[in-house]
C-alpha cells in the first residue's frame, strides 16, 4: 500500500497515546497485528483501528507476506519518532545545562546550608 | 569531555549518561537536596517546579509537582530504595497525566573520573511497551514545539 502524508491526519494521529505507543513499538521493527494487540492489552480490532488511523496519516505502511500484514513506519513515521526522541533528549539536556551552572556555583561556594528564601 | 549520550537497552532499559565538571558530592548533593534539585530539573524553558519533596533516605519520598506559566501541571511521585551517599541512588518512580504510568524504576551512579562525575541513569520499566509508552509520552511536553518542528520535516 502506497503510503502519502497527510499532514492534518498525521497531528491527529499522533495526539493519541496508544497510537504513540504502537509508533514507539514500530520504531523498534515491524510487526504484525497479532504481535502489536498482545503487549498492548488490545483487541486485534482495537489495534486495527487504530492502525488504519496511522496508515491513512500516512505514518505507517505494511507488506504483504504471505498471509501476514507485517507493520512498519513509513518514512515520516520515523522523522515523527525522531522527533519525540530529539525532545526528549532536548529536555535532558536543558535540565543538564542548568545543572553545569549550579555546580559551577556549588564548587564556588563550598557547601553552605543557607541559601533559602 | 563528551556530551550527553541517551540509548534503550534490551527490551526495557534507558540509558542515560552525562559527565559533570564537578565532584560526584556536589552531583549527588544537585540530586537530593529540593532547593537545588528546583533550580535545574524543569525540562524545556518556562516551566517551574512549586512543590519538590526529596526525602534522601531508605523508604524516603519524592514528589515533583510541574507547572507553566499557562497553568498546565503535572508530577510525579516515589520513593527511595536504597542510597549509597555520593555513590549511587535508587527509587522508583511513577507519572500521573492524570494517571499513573507504570513503575519506572531509576538507578543513579555518580563515579569519578578525570573530568569530574560520571554520571549514569538506568530506568528498568516493566516491560518493552510501557518503555515505548514512555518514550512517547516523555515528549509530550514538548509536543506543541514538536508539531511545528515535524511540518518542516513532512
Amino acid at each position: 500500500m502506497e503510503s502519502h502524508l497527510n499532514l492534518d491526519a498525521a497531528f491527529s494521529a499522533l495526539a493519541d497515546a496508544t497510537r504513540r505507543a504502537i509508533l514507539a513499538r514500530l520504531a523498534s521493527g515491524e510487526a504484525t497485528v497479532n504481535e502489536l494487540a498482545e503487549p498492548f492489552e488490545m483487541t486485534q480490532p482495537a489495534i486495527s483501528q487504530h492502525l488504519k488511523v496511522l496508515e491513512d496519516a500516512g505514518l505507517v505502511t505494511h507488506r504483504v507476506d504471505g498471509t501476514r500484514r507485517p507493520r512498519r513506519l513509513a518514512k515520516s513515521g520515523i522523522a515523527a519518532m525522531d522527533q519525540w526522541l530529539e525532545m526528549l533528549r532536548k529536555a535532558l539536556e536543558t535540565n543538564y545545562d542548568r545543572l553545569d551552572a549550579l555546580l559551577a556555583g556549588i564548587q564556588e561556594k563550598k557547601p553552605s546550608k543557607g541559601g533559602k528564601r | 569531555m563528551s556530551k550527553m549520550t541517551l540509548k534503550t537497552e534490551g527490551d526495557t532499559h534507558i540509558i542515560v549518561t552525562r559527565r559533570f565538571a564537578a565532584s560526584p558530592e556536589a552531583v549527588y548533593r544537585a540530586h537530593t537536596e529540593p532547593e537545588l534539585i528546583q533550580k535545574w530539573l524543569l525540562g524545556p524553558q518556562g516551566w517551574t517546579m512549586p512543590v519538590c519533596i526529596n526525602e534522601a533516605k531508605p523508604g524516603g519520598k519524592i514528589h515533583y509537582e510541574w507547572r507553566n506559566a499557562k497553568g498546565e501541571g503535572f508530577h510525579i511521585t516515589g520513593e527511595y530504595v536504597e542510597l549509597e551517599p555520593n555513590r549511587r541512588l535508587v527509587h522508583v518512580e511513577r507519572m500521573f497525566l492524570p494517571d499513573p504510568t507504570p513503575e519506572n524504576h531509576v538507578e543513579t551512579r555518580f563515579d569519578a573520573d578525570s573530568t569530574g562525575t560520571l554520571m549514569t541513569l538506568r530506568m528498568t520499566l516493566p516491560d518493552a511497551q510501557t518503555r515505548a509508552a514512555m518514550l512517547a509520552t516523555g515528549m509530550e511536553r514538548g509536543m506543541e514545539a514538536s508539531y511545528v518542528r515535524l511540518e518542516g520535516i513532512l
